[in-house]
């Protein structure tokens, strides 16, 4: 069965001012689209036809990887924020997490929020589960994702240009400050 | 001595339309800027301030990243507005015209080697028209890197530089990579890519 494009689970305007609309258009339209196309494309009568994204994940390499990994991530990215929820952490089991790995949010913020600025080039940014149950900030660079070295991603943040070229251009870290506004803790607190 | 920000031979808008003027203005005076600016504070008080920058790039593995980076950038975008002009386009001509046709089979070989390498370049980085002891190669580097680096696959003398950042060509081209680099060839100055290649 092919891999199909995920819905936007909001409206495009939703997420405005933080991240526009026409971003919204382009990044999951034609970005994650392209992505999800050219791994059916690349996916056809190698062993990954029918396989999970998880298993490209942890298995593939070069354009089938890439892809793969790439509708992964922007599905995982797209997930994580909601209209109305700004801002958020409701006292739970993981905001106790949050509390015992960082301190307060505010420094998990301010960690995560460094290694977003300072990632050199396209990637991601990745706030990751180790086996042991603590929480960890990573990079991967281009398509990388943390599964593939037995992490459990919880939030993530788009470095690509693409992911807010139009609305911040040079300015990621105005970007990255921003991002924090539209962030569902909720759905964060449950990938935990 | 420090490194300076080059100013352009041509006007912002001088490319369009196949670089917008915002474009061009943001991609000169901030990204550029900024890898000159970030280069000279991480080459300050070292024994690298008063060394060129290619001498810098050759042994690059053994400096710190951030000179990698910055100093590739500032190299790269160097000479990105150095092989564009407002009466750019068309074919090359003489030596370098008669190289690409023996290393490459004809012009148009060479053009669909290049414009692969800079339309399946993963993630951030730029395409090349390397010399390497008199011979042409395609290429392509990751990031700010460049075939002037000790890391390089491809080593040599670039004598074109194709920007595939995507700040290089969003604000007009969004996805469109590959609109993008057919622009590009519209805008190329051939008497100064001549020059590099003799």
């Amino acid at each position: 069965m092919p891999f199909e494009l995920p819905k936007l689970p909001y409206a495009y305007e939703a997420l405005e001012p933080v991240i526009s609309k026409k971003t919204l258009e382009f990044h999951h339209d034609k970005h994650h689209a392209a992505y999800v196309n050219n791994l059916n494309n690349l996916v056809k009568g190698t062993k990954f036809e029918n396989a999970t994204l998880e298993t490209i994940i942890k298995e593939a390499d070069g354009g089938i990887f890439n892809n793969g990994a790439q509708v992964w991530n922007h599905t995982f990215y797209f997930e994580q924020f909601g209209k109305d929820k700004y801002d958020v952490l409701k006292v739970s089991s993981f905001s106790e997490v949050v509390y015992r790995d960082y301190g307060s949010l505010d420094i998990l913020k301010d960690k995560f929020s460094t290694a977003a600025k300072t990632l050199f080039g396209s990637g991601w940014v990745w706030l990751v589960e180790k086996k042991d149950g603590k929480l960890d900030i990573i990079q991967t660079s281009n398509a990388g994702n943390p599964l593939r070295d037995g992490l459990k991603p919880i939030l993530t943040c788009d470095v690509w240009e693409h992911a807010y070229y139009i609305d911040y251009q040079n300015r990621r870290p105005d970007y990255i400050e921003s991002f924090w506004k539209i962030i569902d803790w909720e759905v964060i607190a449950n990938r935990y | 001595m420090s490194f300076e920000l080059p100013k352009l031979k041509y006007a912002y808008d001088a490319l369009e339309p196949n670089i917008d003027a915002r474009t061009m203005e943001i991609h000169h005076t901030k990204h550029h800027a900024a890898y000159t600016n970030n280069l000279n504070n991480a080459i300050k008080d070292t024994d690298l301030a008063n060394k060129s920058i290619e001498e810098i790039l050759k042994n690059i593995s053994k400096h710190p990243v951030a000179i990698r980076n910055n100093g590739g950038g500032f190299y790269n975008h160097n000479l990105f507005w150095d092989i564009m002009s407002p009466k750019g386009g068309g074919l090359p001509k003489g030596d370098l015209l008669d190289a690409i046709n023996r290393d490459f089979g004809s012009f148009e070989k060479f053009k669909e080697l290049f414009n692969n390498a800079a339309a399946t370049r993963f993630g951030s980085g730029w395409a090349w028209l390397v010399k390497n002891e008199g011979k042409l190669f395609v290429s392509s580097t990751p990031n700010q890197d460049n075939p002037l680096m000790d890391i390089a696959e491809v080593k040599g003398t670039p004598i074109i530089g194709l920007d595939v950042w995507e700040h290089a060509y969003y604000l007009k081209y969004q996805n469109r990579r590959p609109e993008y680099i057919d622009a590009f060839w519209n805008v190329i100055d051939w008497d100064q890519v001549t020059k590099l290649f003799m």
